[in-house]
């Protein structure tokens, strides 16, 4: 019902749709993205207005292309429904539009995809570390990054 | 009444260096620095069961610049790396340190991007004291490992840590 109605509307950009671990999903092109999730929060017969999570994924082991994607869970209070949505990001152009201005629940998930794993989101307001410290060196979340790694230890001053 | 009077029969010879030392021994000033679950075992061993005050060292202090020795329990992450080195800082000499449990003496079994390997990578270590968490005995152990540092100290010897 809600995937038919997502499909009819943005025809184009929905790549897939379907239904795994008890929720719906849809793997959505990121081009328009932010236009697709303002229209599933604020559409009155879906009204996602609550944004659960919002998080990275790094698909290199697995040798998919594109090797990022980020995933939304949605959910909605008025309706009682769930939507799970995935969006690829290639590693070429590691940029997606922030939803900080629909849900204020993204700004930090948002931070901390993007010192995980560098996927940059334009419009952040506040894009800079939040679990990590000032000068860390990578993203450690990605499965390339070498597990024995070591960064410099920061000294009184910088943090303090 | 004369000193010689005062002290009929119980006087005892001894160095500057050796009272020091057995004042400074028997009357350390712990400061907890506790991120972890070592933390709640120093409160076990701070509590009556314990009792930490038996060896002089009941008086935990939480400001730096009030105690002379610091006890690191639990895992120190990059981030709170520079708070545990100017903490460390802020101790008046003399100071002594003790690594207590896995974490705060090699990182534990947190071998990633964010934990310090090692307290020592940032600060001199007197004692490491093992343990996942250390049972209050082993700190208390440790506590008595520092007693014997000062006392040979005093006396000239070099004390490996």
């Amino acid at each position: 019902m809600i995937l038919q109605q997502l499909q009819e509307k943005f025809p184009l950009e929905i790549i897939k749709t379907g239904e795994g671990y008890g929720n719906l999903f849809a793997f959505v092109k990121k081009e328009r993205s932010h236009e697709f999730f303002t229209y599933l929060r604020d559409e009155p017969a879906l009204k996602f207005e609550f944004l659960i999570d919002l998080f990275g994924v790094d698909r290199l082991k697995l040798n998919e292309s594109p090797r990022f994607e980020v995933v939304y869970q949605l959910y909605s209070l008025t309706h009682n429904h769930r939507l799970r949505v995935h969006i690829k990001v290639p590693e070429e152009e590691l940029v997606i539009s922030s939803v900080v201005d629909l849900w204020k629940a993204a700004d930090w998930s948002e931070r901390e995809c993007w010192e995980m794993f560098g996927i940059r989101f334009e419009g952040h307001p506040n894009l800079k570390h939040l679990l990590l410290f000032e000068g860390f060196e990578g993203h450690p979340l990605r499965k390339d990054y070498p597990i024995n790694k070591r960064q410099k230890i920061p000294i009184p001053g910088e943090i303090v | 009444m004369s000193m010689k009077d005062l002290f009929a029969g119980a006087v005892i010879t001894t160095r500057v260096k050796e009272v020091v030392a057995w004042g400074r021994k028997n009357s350390l000033w712990p400061m907890p620095y506790a991120t972890a679950c070592c933390g709640i075992e120093f409160m076990g061993t701070v509590s009556s069961y314990f009792d930490i005050s038996r060896f002089g060292a009941e008086l935990v202090r939480f400001s730096p610049r009030q105690a002379d020795l610091l006890i690191v329990l639990g895992t120190i992450n990059y981030k709170q790396a520079p708070i545990l080195k100017r903490i460390y800082e802020q101790m008046c000499e003399p100071k002594w340190v003790i690594s207590a449990g896995a974490c705060a003496s090699s990182g534990g079994f947190y071998d990633n991007y964010s934990v310090i390997q090692g307290i020592d990578e940032l600060i001199p270590v007197d004692v490491y004291v093992p343990g996942c968490p250390p049972r209050p005995e082993a700190i208390l152990n440790g506590v008595m490992k520092i007693q014997e540092k000062i006392v040979a100290e005093a006396r000239g010897k070099v004390v490996a840590a």
